[in-house]
């Protein structure tokens, strides 16, 4: 999958999580947390949504690679090619 | 025949909107079946039908407000049979949303005929509905913003008016249940993962099992022990609305089934897919303000209830046990609770319970 194509996944997942975020208004540098206010049972309930898309499992130890879209897109790419 | 009306959602509920019927004349419902989605000041939700029956007659239209109380559809004994009907009665009753088998026939042998049809709709036509006058345009305008904040001004202002709160606070070691719950996690995929809170909550309602006084309501005057443990629990929405859905019978769920059900709720609350039946049925409230980074939340107990715990952020404190100090991971477990049930001894008791049960995760 290309960059985008995660993007995509990942914008999705993050509205089926906080479906009232303004996806759009969303930086990508800057920390998830921060700008979209979840909490942690958000958090983990986005983290469900993509391992249902994307088949990356993330572990509890490597979640600070979600912490912003860039970083999070960067990790997901690689695993997920890693697993198709 | 029986009447279901416009349910109260909350002490502080006046009206509700019928959003969309999930069920016609005719239909079969059997009790917890979701029958209507209703609008209130707090967003909508999916109401359960209190009984089973069969639907003669919807008496409020889609779109339209009315007062708590109002009957919004009756209900009649369920009947397998399709009766029998003449043709035009047949039609009537499709165009005027009657079920035939809730009509009595009093044509030759029992057959309904037009005339039966023609009482049973004048009987289903709904009253004239006060509320329902407002202009379509004005209601629209209506910030629904301003009416979440406006009902849970009245839940809170009640609340200070009326309960005697006390206030009690205790730091809990969590440091064993955090190892366990990391000791679970690596060895779970992302779907059985647990969080604290999970552990947190089911303290909270096995201690209430010991603790009953605070697990209720204050009602005419007097203390109603709630019938099972149910636990609301606070979702900050974004945009300033707040809303506690029960978990029921918390108590009695294992950590697991808990973690799925704070999962669940929250998914559900933040998509505006709430029951009617999470929002009467709880007991006492949890509030969790943790990951906004509060160390401590002292509650406003939401009216009837009698007790609303705290949650603080869990993080590393200088913690001093057996003559040295240490870092632990801690968390600031607050109660408010009502002054006319229980007394400060007695919440201090179910605090120290809550803490006892956090030292051996594993047996919650």
């Amino acid at each position: 999958m290309t960059a985008e194509e995660i993007r995509a996944v990942l914008l999705r997942a993050l509205g089926r999580v906080a479906p009232e975020v303004d996806l759009t208004s969303l930086r990508g540098d800057l920390p998830l947390r921060t700008q979209v206010d979840i909490d942690s049972i958000d958090f983990l309930n986005f983290v469900i949504e993509l391992h249902r898309e994307l088949g990356v499992d993330v572990p509890e130890a490597e979640y600070a690679a979600l912490a912003t879209i860039d970083s999070a897109v960067t990790y997901l790419q690689g695993h997920a090619s890693s697993k198709a | 025949m029986a009447e279901f009306r416009m349910p109260s959602l909350g002490a502080d509920m006046d009206n509700g909107r019928v959003v969309e019927w999930r069920i016609k004349p005719g239909d079969i419902v059997h009790r917890g079946d979701i029958v209507v989605e209703v609008e209130t000041d707090k967003g909508t939700f999916e109401v359960e039908s209190p009984i089973d029956g069969a639907v003669s007659a919807i008496a409020v239209q889609q779109g339209t407000k009315v007062p708590v109380g109002t009957v919004l559809a009756t209900l009649g004994e369920p009947t397998a049979a399709e009766p029998r009907a003449s043709p035009a009665a047949r039609q009537l009753a499709a165009q005027s949303n009657i079920a035939l088998a809730t009509v009595r026939g009093t044509g030759p042998g029992g057959v309904i005929t037009i005339q039966d049809v023609q009482r049973a709709a004048a009987a289903a036509t709904p009253t004239k509905i006060a509320v329902a006058a407002e202009p379509a345009e004005l209601e629209a305008a209506v910030d629904a913003r301003a009416a979440m904040r406006r009902a849970i001004a009245a839940a809170v202002t009640r609340s200070k008016r009326e309960i005697p709160h006390y206030y009690l606070s205790t730091d809990v070691d969590l440091s064993r249940a955090a190892e366990w719950i990391t000791s679970q996690n690596v060895r779970r995929p992302v779907t059985e993962r647990l969080l604290p809170s999970a552990l947190l909550i089911k303290a909270v309602a096995s201690a209430l099992t010991r603790y009953r006084d605070l697990n209720g309501f204050w009602v005419d005057g007097a203390f109603r022990p709630g019938i099972g443990i149910h636990v609301g629990m606070a979702i900050s929405l974004r945009g300033g609305g707040l809303i506690a859905p029960a978990i029921h019978d918390a108590d009695r769920l294992t950590v697991d089934q808990m973690m799925l059900a704070l999962r669940d709720v929250v998914a559900r609350a933040r998509g505006g897919r709430l029951r009617g039946a999470e929002m009467t049925d709880a007991t006492i409230t949890v509030t969790s303000l943790g990951d906004q980074g509060v160390t401590t939340v002292i509650g406003v107990i939401y009216p009837p209830q009698v007790a609303i715990v705290g949650l603080g952020k869990i993080s590393e404190r200088a913690w001093a046990a057996d003559g040295k100090v240490s870092a632990r991971l801690t968390v600031t477990a607050t109660l408010a609770a009502d002054h006319r049930v229980t007394n400060g001894h007695y919440g201090g008791l179910f605090l120290a319970e809550v803490d006892r049960l956090l030292q051996s995760p594993e047996t919650l």
